[in-house]
């Protein structure tokens, strides 16, 4: 009997309870803890808050947690949360030149004021398996370091600026409130402001493949990193009530500033151009590629050949959304026989006519509608 | 069968029908311009939803910021009030707004559906709320959007003719069988979104207001009641719907769209409509002698 679909609403209540089974796991294992989450993985929590577009370290966790490690959904378990809050207005714009320091480093000058600065990073670790960490054991704090790091470090491109070496890329005149991606459509030709937030909650993994391809020749960027820095900033707003700006909280974020060499057009002598890419907090691969991915999609305005992938502003920052793509091509799994069925009609219809035997039996009548 | 739904508990963590109220206004804004250029696609702040995209956001945002709480909603995909994703949103509004819920499409004030349109006719002050994933007609012509919304704003359609002329002239057929492009109010080009072509001619004059939303594109387009909808076609190919020779095996419906069902590896096959309430309505009209029963004259 046609009862295929019937008993749905059961169906689902039950997808719930066998999913909190699935995450759950033997019950033999303690259950995972949110602080465990957040302290021993905190690259995964930076990536969800860096793409949900939401600074906050434990909701993060939740979400990872109720996602059972899927990071794409636990962005989407993210965003579907921040998009309830009301705002209260913007923060004052954070200084990366500021910021308290774990890591700074520059590929494009042997030392610079402050140094170079490895801090936590998995760059030099050889990739060996370490077994050490197959049994729980104590690890002791960290000694403080035997030198305090300056409270400011010049960024390596206001170095360059100082020189005239590199676009100002000024503060556009009176300041005006930032385009809101999360309120606004996007609509094309998109500002600058609008390409980095797009690029700011992009997928890592698409802008990684972008940013690769630029460097294969799909798109022709020269790119140096001229630094990277990862570390705290203090956020601050301005309270209209209070006439001055209290510090609202702190937050880790990564930068990353690439410079590619740019050969001049009639208007303008030849200079260094910057792409730009920070993500909350620690995501150095994520911001190196949205520095590449920045640049590649200024070729246009630069005059330079933009026939590449990567140049074009619809087709990256249409594709580049995970919770976007994420939902449309999982969307196949909905019932679709509808339309199935229209096809099937017409492809048996078109047999039909061609002698083919297996759909002559199955013979369709065509009747004309009045139009 | 035209049951009234046990309305699943309203939460009140969320505002009534999930989306804040200026949200809620944006989105009327927008739907009132699409209301006034019939057909024409009107961007808009598509809010992130706990539904993924592709899944219904664009209906399910629309439905939210006309829905009140007089409301009855029905919500149906692929025809079907049954199928898990109807299910799921109907509880969803069911969570948000408390409203009352429905499968009988008289009933309904808002029905919300994915690829079909009821076969029970529309009256005058029912909305339909179309959930659309891809609503530029010509997308497949041309990628871009920005050379898309110039080719709207010069009415330049000629290539979508060019498309299904070359249709008939390889498959002796025009080979769009849903989603079929039509001119609306005799202007703009629309995408029906994905309902077979069969549902067309419903679109044409109804007495219904329709609106579409699609939420990860960010658009919205209406179609006002009693407006002209007309299916692209030529005057020696006209357009035309799909039939069975088959009637449904459950009502007899020979009307209807139908679903075809196999039944065993050797392909044993029925067909039966998609759109299950109808259906339903009919077969118990014919237990209570209402009407005959084709299937079996």
């Amino acid at each position: 009997m046609y009862v295929a679909v019937k008993g749905g609403e059961r169906a689902i209540l039950n997808s719930y309870r066998m999913l909190d089974d699935y995450r759950r796991g033997d019950r033999g294992v303690p259950e995972l803890g949110l602080d465990q989450i957040r302290e021993q993985m905190p690259l995964a929590v930076s990536r969800v808050m860096a793409e949900g577009s939401l600074y906050d370290p434990q909701l993060a966790a939740l979400a990872l947690k109720q996602a059972a490690g899927d990071v794409i959904e636990a962005v989407f378990l993210l965003r579907a949360y921040r998009t309830t809050l009301s705002r209260y207005g913007y923060t004052q714009p954070i200084d990366t030149g500021r910021m308290r320091l774990q890591r700074r480093i520059s590929s494009t000058f042997k030392d610079i004021p402050g140094g170079q600065i490895l801090g936590p990073t998995y760059d030099y670790t050889q990739r060996l398996l370490d077994f050490s960490l197959l049994a729980q054991r104590e690890a002791d704090a960290l000694p403080a370091g035997e030198e305090a790091l300056d409270s400011a470090m010049s960024r390596v491109t206001d170095l360059l600026a100082q020189d005239d070496l590199i676009d100002a890329e000024p503060v556009p005149e009176g300041d005006p409130e930032p385009f809101d991606l999360t309120r606004q459509p996007l609509d094309f030709p998109a500002s600058r402001a609008a390409r980095l937030q797009n690029l700011a909650r992009a997928d890592e993994g698409f802008l990684l493949s972008m940013g690769y391809s630029t460097q294969r020749g799909y798109g022709n960027t020269h790119p140096f990193a001229a630094e990277i820095r990862y570390g705290a900033l203090e956020v601050e707003m301005h309270i209209e009530e209070l006439g001055f700006a209290v510090t609202v909280g702190e937050i880790e974020v990564t930068e990353c500033q690439m410079v590619s060499q740019f050969a001049g057009s009639a208007e303008e002598g030849p200079k260094f151009t910057r792409g730009y890419g920070l993500t909350f907090g620690y995501g150095e691969r994520k911001s190196m590629s949205m520095a590449l991915v920045d640049r590649a999609l200024k070729a246009g305005d630069l005059g330079e050949r933009a026939d590449s992938p990567a140049n074009d502003h619809e087709f990256v920052l249409y594709h580049s959304d995970n919770v976007e793509a994420s939902g449309f091509v999982q969307h196949l799994k909905l019932p679709h026989y509808v339309d199935f069925q229209a096809n099937l009609e017409l492809l048996r219809r078109m047999r039909a006519e061609r002698g083919e035997p297996e759909a002559a039996q199955n013979e369709l009548m065509d009747e004309a509608v009045s139009p | 069968m035209t049951t009234q739904h046990a309305t699943v508990e309203r939460d009140d963590h969320y505002n009534f029908a999930y989306l804040d109220e200026s949200t809620k206004r944006m989105l009327r804004r927008a739907l009132l311009k699409a209301v006034a250029i019939p057909g024409y696609q009107v961007p808009f702040g598509s809010r992130e939803m706990p539904l993924p995209y592709g899944w219904g956001t664009g209906g399910i945002q629309v439905t939210a910021s006309i829905i009140g709480r007089g409301d009855v909603l029905k919500v149906i995909d692929q025809g079907s009030d049954d199928t898990t994703n109807a299910i799921n949103i109907r509880r969803f509004f069911g969570r948000v707004t408390g409203v009352a819920t429905t499968e009988s499409t008289p009933a309904a004030t808002i029905v919300q559906t994915r690829h079909r349109i009821p076969e029970t006719p529309l009256a005058a002050g029912q909305i339909m709320v179309f959930q659309v994933p891809i609503p530029e007609p010509l997308r497949w012509l041309e990628p871009s959007e920005t050379e898309t919304r110039t080719m709207h704003a010069l009415a330049e359609y000629g290539g979508m003719h060019v498309k299904l002329y070359e249709d008939i002239a390889q498959h002796g057929h025009i080979a769009t069988t849903y989603d079929y492009p039509v001119i609306v109010n005799d202007r703009y080009m629309m995408r029906p979104s994905p309902i077979p072509k069969f549902d067309n001619p419903k679109l044409d004059g109804s007495p219904a207001l329709m609106l579409f939303g699609a939420g990860r594109e960010k658009r919205v387009y209406a179609v006002p009641p009693y407006t002209r909808v007309k299916s692209l076609d030529f005057e020696d190919h006209p357009f035309r719907v799909e039939t069975w020779t088959e009637c449904c095996d459950l009502c007899g419906s020979r009307e209807s769209y139908l679903d075809e069902i196999i039944l065993d590896d050797a392909g044993t096959r029925r067909y039966v409509c998609s759109d299950t309430e109808y259906c339903n309505d009919r077969q118990a009209q014919q237990r209570a002698g209402g009407i005959p029963d084709e299937a079996a004259a």
